[in-house]
C-alpha cells in the first residue's frame, strides 16, 4: 500500500502551486508607458479593405489628441483570420510580418479590440515556443485598442463636442477582461448629447466569430438576429462598437433582412461629436 | 456550400427543441450570474483560486492518485483502477457478478455516460436504473442526455407528459409537480428491490478519502440507503487536495450549475458501514476511470481536466443555445464538451476534430467557467493541432494564399486594387466560397480597398490636418 505522499497536508497556499499552463485570456500584459505623442497607426486589413471612413476617423480622433500618427506601409493584418482558421504557422508568418512592420519603440494604436487582443495576447500563445516569442510579447505590449489608449494611455476622462443621439454600445467580446468597453463608455457618456441605452443579454456575442462566420453561416446568422432583436428592442438610432468586425455583421444582416440598422465605429463617434454631431 | 456538422445540425434543429434549450440555459446562466455576483463582491477571484488548486491537482496527479487510493483503503474501500471504458464497465460488472446482483440502481454520473455503462450491462443481463429524474426521463424515452446537468433541457414538459402516458405511468399531465410525483413512486419500490447503488462523484478528497456526491433529488440517498453494496464510478481527475477546499468548491459548484448556494443534499461518504454503525453499505468500491485523461494530460490542453461539470459554460454559450447538446455527438457537449470530447478520443481525435471549431470565441465560456479553465485557448490549440494533422474542416477557408498576400505589402496593396471587381461582378461569379457564405446572410459592404491610404496621402501632402468632407 502507499503511503500518503508529503504534498498532502504540505500543499497550504495554493498559489504555491504551479501556473497554469494556458494564459489567461485577455488580461492585458503590463504595458509599455506612454511617452510623447508619436503613435503609429494599424488601420486593420477590415478597414484597409471596406471601412476607410473608421481608419480616416481614428487619424482624426488621435490628432485632435495632439498625437503625431505614422502608418506603416507595409502594414496588412494582425494575423488573426489564420490564428482562428487553425492555421497557425501562416499566422505566425503574418504576426512575424507586423512585429517588423510595426518596430521600434511607439505604441501601436488599432481602431479593434478584436485585432488587439490578438497582438497582446493569441500572437502569444502561437509563439509559445518559438525563439522570437519576446519580439512578438515586444509589440503586444505596446499595442492599444483605440478607446483603451485614449482613456488608459492618454488619460482623457471626457469628450468635447456634441452628438445629439440615442446610442447603444456593443461590447465587442474581443474586449472581456480588457479595460476596452467601459473606457468607450466612458467617453461615449461623457459626449454632449450622447444618451447611452442599455440592452438585454449585452454579454452574448454577435456571432461574427471570423472564420466561424461562414463555416457556421446558420448559427453565426441566428446569434446574430437574436442580438439585433435585442437591440433593436432599446432603440437606439445608432449601434456603436470599438470593432468593424462586429458592426459589419450585424449591419450587414440587418440590411439583408431589409430593416436597416445604422452602426457606427467608436471613432466615427468621436470624430463627429467633434464636428457637432452624427 | 460546404460548413460544419454543427451547423447543418443546429440548421435542422425542430423549433420547439430550440426554444427549450435556448430558453433552459438562458435562465440558468442570468440566474447564476445574480446569485455570484449578489453573495460576492469578487466571484472572479474564487473561480482563479478554484482553477489554481485544480490545476495543481492535474499537475500533481501522480502523488495524489496514489495518495488517493491509500486514504480510501483505510476507510475501506476497495479501489478498482479502470485504463479504459471497458475496463471500467467490466470492473463494475466483476463487482456486481461477484455479489449475484441482478439489479443496479443508479444516480447521475456523466461517466458511466461515456463508458456507456448501461449498455454494457445490459447485456450481462443486468438492469441499471437512473434515478436521476432527467435520466430516468432520458432512459424511457431511449433518448441521450443533452446537457451535463439538465439531461433533458432539450425537452419540454408537455413531450414529457406524453412520454410518461406512452410508458404507463399516468395519463398526461403536463404539471411539474405531478411528473416528479408519478416519477417517484415508480422509482421507490425499485430502490428497494435494487442489490446495489452506483454513483458518481463530484469530488475525491485525498486527505481523507470522502467521495462527495451533489444533487437536487436525494437520489443518490436512496441508492446508498436501500442496498448493502455503493460503487462509486469516477474519472481520475475529479480530486481535490483537502476537506477544507470543499467550503470553496460545494459553493461554487452549486451557484455554477444550478444557481444554488448549496446543493440540497451533499453527500459526504467515507467507507462503506463501519462495525458499530446502524446503517450504510456492506461494501464499497471505488472504479476510477481513466479512459484517454492521461492522455489528455499529456497535451498542452491538460488545462480541461480542472473541470468540475457544473455546465455554466454550456448555459452562457451563444452556440449551444443555437446548437443544443446532441449536436455536439459526444457525451459532453458545449465548450467544455469541444474541448474535452476530441481529448478523449486519443488516436481517433479526428472524428470529433470538428467539435472545437463550433465557437466564434467569444470568451463567455471563460467568464464563467468556476475553475477558469481557459476554454478559448484551448479551442484555438485544438484547431491547430487539426490543422496539423491534416484534418479537412468544410466552411473554413483556406489560408496560405491569404497569408502570402499579407507578408508581401506590394501584393497586398493589388490586391486591395483588384478587390474593387467585388463591386462590380455578382459574387457567384467569384470564386472564393467563404464570400458566398457571408452573402447568403449578410449583405457584403462596399469594397473601398486602398481608399484609406490614398486618403491619408492626400491630407500629408496638403499638410495634413483639415476636416475631410462627411461621405
Amino acid at each position: 500500500m502507499h503511503g500518503a505522499p508529503a504534498i498532502i497536508g504540505g500543499y497550504g497556499d495554493p498559489h504555491d502551486c504551479k501556473p497554469p499552463a494556458g494564459r489567461a485570456m485577455m488580461q492585458r500584459p503590463a504595458r509599455t508607458p506612454i511617452v510623447g505623442r508619436r503613435v503609429q497607426l494599424m488601420a486593420t486589413c477590415l478597414c484597409d479593405a471596406f471601412h476607410d471612413d473608421v481608419a480616416a476617423a481614428t487619424v482624426e480622433v488621435l490628432e485632435h489628441l495632439g498625437c503625431e500618427v505614422a502608418f506603416p506601409e507595409a502594414q496588412t493584418c494582425c494575423g488573426q483570420p489564420a490564428f482562428n482558421g487553425g492555421d497557425w504557422a501562416a499566422s505566425r508568418r503574418v504576426v512575424r510580418h507586423a512585429v517588423r512592420t510595426f518596430a521600434g519603440d511607439d505604441p501601436v494604436v488599432v481602431p479593434s479590440g478584436s485585432c488587439a487582443a490578438m497582438l497582446f495576447h493569441g500572437a502569444a500563445l502561437e509563439f509559445e515556443r518559438e525563439p522570437d516569442l519576446g519580439e512578438v510579447e515586444g509589440l503586444g505590449r505596446r499595442t492599444w485598442e483605440l478607446g483603451d489608449f485614449i482613456v488608459n494611455g492618454l488619460g482623457v476622462r471626457a469628450w468635447p463636442g456634441r452628438y445629439a443621439c440615442a446610442v447603444a454600445l456593443h461590447r465587442s467580446c474581443h474586449t472581456r477582461g480588457t479595460a476596452s468597453s467601459e473606457a468607450a463608455a466612458l467617453l461615449l457618456r461623457s459626449i454632449e448629447g450622447v444618451r447611452l441605452v442599455e440592452f438585454g443579454e449585452a454579454e452574448q456575442c454577435c456571432g461574427f466569430g471570423g472564420t466561424f462566420a461562414v463555416a457556421f453561416p446558420h448559427i453565426s446568422a441566428s446569434i446574430g438576429d437574436l442580438k439585433l432583436d435585442n437591440i433593436r428592442a432599446a432603440k437606439p438610432e445608432v449601434l456603436v462598437s470599438g470593432d468593424t468586425s462586429c458592426l459589419m455583421h450585424l449591419g450587414g444582416l440587418a440590411a439583408r433582412e431589409g430593416v436597416a440598422l445604422r452602426t457606427r465605429h467608436l471613432a466615427q463617434v468621436l470624430r463627429d461629436a467633434l464636428g457637432g454631431g452624427p | 456550400m460546404k460548413t460544419q456538422p454543427i451547423d447543418q445540425a443546429a440548421a435542422a434543429l425542430p423549433p420547439e427543441t430550440k426554444a427549450a434549450v435556448y430558453e433552459g440555459s438562458k435562465v440558468s446562466h442570468e440566474k447564476r450570474t445574480k446569485l455570484l455576483f449578489d453573495h460576492y463582491g469578487d466571484p472572479d477571484r474564487l473561480r482563479a483560486l478554484a482553477g489554481e488548486i485544480k490545476q495543481h491537482v492535474v499537475e500533481n496527479l501522480d502523488t495524489y492518485l496514489p495518495a488517493v487510493e491509500a486514504a480510501l483503503a483505510a476507510n475501506g474501500a476497495q479501489v478498482h483502477w479502470a485504463p479504459t471504458a471497458e475496463d471500467a464497465c467490466e470492473a463494475v460488472h466483476a463487482i456486481l457478478r461477484a455479489r449475484g446482483a441482478r439489479r443496479l440502481v443508479k444516480s447521475k454520473t456523466m461517466v458511466s455516460e461515456e463508458i456507456e455503462l448501461t449498455e454494457y450491462l445490459g447485456k450481462h443481463g443486468i438492469e441499471a436504473l437512473e434515478t436521476d429524474l432527467g435520466e430516468f426521463i432520458v432512459q424511457l424515452g431511449h433518448d441521450r442526455p443533452s446537457h451535463i446537468i439538465k439531461p433533458i433541457m432539450h425537452k419540454n414538459r408537455r413531450q414529457v407528459a406524453e412520454l410518461f402516458e406512452r410508458n404507463g405511468l399516468g395519463p398526461y399531465d403536463e404539471e411539474p409537480g405531478m411528473i416528479t410525483q408519478r416519477a417517484r413512486q415508480h422509482l421507490r419500490h425499485r430502490y428497494l428491490e435494487a442489490d446495489a447503488g452506483l454513483t458518481g462523484a463530484n469530488f475525491v478528497v485525498a486527505e481523507s478519502g470522502r467521495i462527495v456526491v451533489v444533487t437536487n433529488e436525494g437520489n443518490a440517498r436512496f441508492c446508498l440507503a436501500a442496498t448493502r453494496c455503493h460503487i462509486v464510478l469516477v474519472g481520475i481527475e475529479k480530486i481535490i487536495p483537502r476537506d477544507a477546499d470543499l467550503a470553496l468548491f460545494l459553493n461554487l459548484i452549486a451557484r455554477s450549475g444550478t444557481a444554488q448556494q448549496l446543493s440540497v443534499y451533499n453527500e459526504f461518504v467515507s467507507g462503506p458501514r463501519a462495525p458499530g454503525q446502524p446503517d450504510g453499505p456492506d461494501e464499497m468500491h471505488v472504479v476510477f476511470v481513466d479512459n484517454g485523461r492521461t492522455d489528455v494530460l499529456a497535451t498542452d490542453c491538460r488545462d480541461i481536466l480542472r473541470c468540475i461539470r457544473c455546465g455554466a459554460c454550456l448555459n452562457v454559450c451563444p452556440v449551444y443555445r443555437q446548437a443544443g447538446g446532441h449536436a455536439y455527438r459526444s457525451v459532453y457537449p458545449g465548450p467544455l464538451g469541444a474541448v474535452l470530447s476530441p481529448l478523449l478520443l486519443g488516436e481517433r481525435f479526428p472524428e470529433k476534430a470538428d467539435l472545437p471549431k463550433a465557437s466564434s470565441l467569444c470568451g463567455a465560456c471563460r467568464e464563467v467557467c468556476p475553475v477558469d479553465i481557459p476554454i478559448p485557448d484551448l479551442l484555438l490549440r485544438l484547431r491547430d493541432r487539426a490543422h496539423q494533422e491534416g484534418i479537412p474542416s468544410p466552411g473554413t477557408p483556406p489560408m496560405g494564399v491569404w497569408s502570402l498576400l499579407a507578408t508581401q505589402p506590394v501584393a497586398w496593396r493589388a490586391a486591395l486594387a483588384a478587390g474593387h471587381l467585388v463591386n462590380r461582378l455578382p459574387t457567384r461569379l467569384i470564386p472564393v466560397p467563404a464570400l458566398r457564405a457571408w452573402e447568403a446572410k449578410r449583405a457584403l459592404p462596399e469594397w473601398r480597398g486602398g481608399e484609406f491610404r490614398k486618403w491619408l496621402k492626400a491630407r500629408r501632402e496638403r499638410g495634413g490636418g483639415g476636416r475631410r468632407p462627411p461621405r
